[in-house]
């Protein structure tokens, strides 16, 4: 088999895998982009070059930004491959993909990790079933296909993305039959202890406080600190059910849409042994990187969302920081330090909302952790809230050892939507800390190969 | 089980369609777009069965991370629908709880 080689070879084409392309470019390194979509864009700027102009209006600006930048990858000289799994990265650079079929090895001299977010798992009672998708998944359909929902929709749950689903799918005239509030009416109080950085950050505290009003006006049903979540349904969704004010209410629904905020898209980077921290502040695992994203001594830097949950503009930034600092080891680059102040600037602009949004829309523990034992955690291997704690009881201590208790973790998803879940409800059960309680251990080949792409 | 469609794509005119087979049915569908949203949006409600409990399962994450949009793809078992284009003449059927090894030699 031959073996390309590459100064950079970048995983997704996000926003930080598309700016990272254009500034190693402009350095005059060689750049090989591998991604799973078949066009740029990742899940932020997804179908961005084909959505027509009444599909990018109800979209919005944030949207429509990423244009630009997808222009800029196009002519930047990068090659792109969509379509390409990724299976294995090693800390020596080298990566192997599916494309066509066929398995590929690509060695990179240096490689960014920039798989992005996902959207945190929603463990509630029937979210397995057909018609309960993420708010994400939604958005997905829309930008990518231009689909909307034809029947009866609920959106649930708390965070950025679902206001903004929210007021998109107003724009293109659905009405939505509820939203169901999880945030926290304390969190505002909280909130209000991080108002000076929302305050430095005020362009998104205005489009943020724009989109609410927005919303409040379009008339939908609006239930605030909602608990006790039920999706109900035989077969499929057909209603959620949850308590508000002490009563509880049932809205129909043939689609049901949940979410709780994003967390980083960490496969990658535990697949090859790296340290992660446990982020109290947006409750998930990341990868532990020196301050430019390189991850120990391996030749494997992560940037954007995959790194920590930063958002689009300063995802863009940090992969253009990124590739400076490949750039300066590579001794390639000019004037460096003097760019990388620049943009370090201009990601902190970026950064200022950041608390106040975590602490805002910190999904609240009974939306993590399941309190009752009936719901389903690992939806791979169906296994539930209440066997994890029987484990717990039976000496098992940690995430691994679940998958020995009874296959938690060990489906085609690899741990992707219960995982953290598995380490907060252990956490719970035994009094320890995630941090101590630890992750999956996480090995390639970290999406399912067939045979015959193996063979030559 | 095929029910009123989840979704559906209003702009679809104007564009090129092409066609596929779901389980025998023909769907006229815009290029370009996964089979997932091609099925979602024709009335598809449940693509696979669980391996375990056999339930009915379809896409939650639409961005290939939660394998719940797997179905049978031209024979092959087990694809992630929703990071694959349609294609014409593309045939495709659920994906009933674990994916058969030897699939290709029953056919």
């Amino acid at each position: 088999m031959t073996v390309e080689i590459a100064d950079l070879v970048i995983v997704g084409s996000g926003p930080t895998g598309m700016a990272a392309a254009c500034e190693a470019r402009s350095l005059g390194l060689s750049v090989l982009m591998l991604d799973e979509q078949a066009a740029v864009g990742g899940q932020i700027y997804r179908g961005i070059e084909v959505a027509s102009l009444p599909r990018t209006n109800i979209l919005g600006d944030d949207y429509a930004a990423g244009r630009e930048l997808a222009a800029n990858f196009r002519v930047s000289g990068a090659t792109h491959l969509g379509g390409a799994v990724v299976w294995n990265l090693s800390s020596d650079g080298t990566v192997d993909y599916v494309i066509n079929g066929k398995s590929r090895k690509v060695t990179g001299r240096f490689v960014l990790i920039a798989t992005g977010a996902m959207e945190r798992p929603f463990p509630i009672d029937g979210w397995t079933l057909p018609g309960v998708m993420g708010a994400g998944a939604a958005q997905i359909l829309l930008k990518s296909a231009g689909a909307i929902p034809t029947g009866s929709v609920v959106l649930a749950g708390c965070g950025p993305l679902l206001y903004l689903l929210a007021w998109q799918y107003f724009r293109a005239g659905i009405e939505i039959r509820a939203f169901v509030d999880t945030t926290s009416p304390s969190a505002y109080l909280r909130a209000t202890r991080h108002i000076g950085g929302a305050l430095r950050g005020w362009r998104d505290l205005v489009k943020g406080l724009k989109l609410r009003t927005a919303l409040r006006q379009s008339g939908a049903a609006w239930y605030t600190g909602c608990s006790n979540f039920s999706v109900q349904g035989n077969g499929r969704a057909e209603g959620l059910a949850f308590s508000h004010r002490g009563c509880a209410v049932r809205i129909p629904a043939s689609l049901v849409l949940l979410h709780q905020g994003v967390v980083p898209n960490t496969q990658l980077s535990w697949s090859i042994g790296a340290a992660h921290r446990w982020s109290p502040e947006q409750l998930c695992w990341e990868p532990v990187t020196d301050a430019w994203g390189r991850i120990g001594e391996a030749v494997i830097y992560v940037a954007g969302d995959s790194r920590a949950i930063v958002g689009a503009r300063a995802s863009a930034i940090q992969g253009r920081l990124t590739a400076l600092e490949i750039g300066k080891q590579l001794g390639v680059a000019s004037d460096i330090e003097r760019r990388l102040a620049v943009l370090q600037r201009e990601l902190r602009q970026h950064l200022h909302i950041r608390s106040f949004l975590d602490v805002l829309y910190r999904p609240l523990d009974e939306f993590r952790i399941p309190g009752r034992d009936d719901v389903i955690v690992c939806r791979c291997e169906e296994v539930t809230a209440g066997q994890i704690r029987e484990y717990v009881e039976l000496g098992c201590l940690g995430p691994n050892q679940t998958k020995a208790f009874g296959r938690c973790g060990m489906g085609l998803c690899q741990g992707r939507f219960c995982g953290l879940t598995v380490t907060e409800i252990i956490s719970s059960a035994r009094g320890v800390g995630p941090a101590d309680i630890g992750y999956y251990r996480v090995r390639p080949p970290i999406k399912p190969v067939l045979l015959s792409e193996l063979m030559e | 089980m095929t029910t009123n469609a989840l979704f559906s794509i209003p702009e679809s005119s104007g564009h090129d369609m092409v066609t596929i087979a779901f389980e025998g049915r023909n769907l006229t569908v815009p290029a370009g777009i996964s089979v997932a949203a091609a099925l979602l949006s024709n009335g598809v409600s449940d693509f696979r069965s669980s391996v375990v409990g056999q339930a009915p399962r379809a896409p939650y994450c639409m961005m290939g991370a939660c394998f719940e949009c797997l179905v049978e793809i031209n024979e092959f078992p087990a694809r992630q629908s929703c990071l694959i284009s349609v294609q014409d003449g593309m045939r495709v059927r659920r994906q009933l709880g674990a994916s058969a090894i030897n699939i290709k030699d029953e056919l």
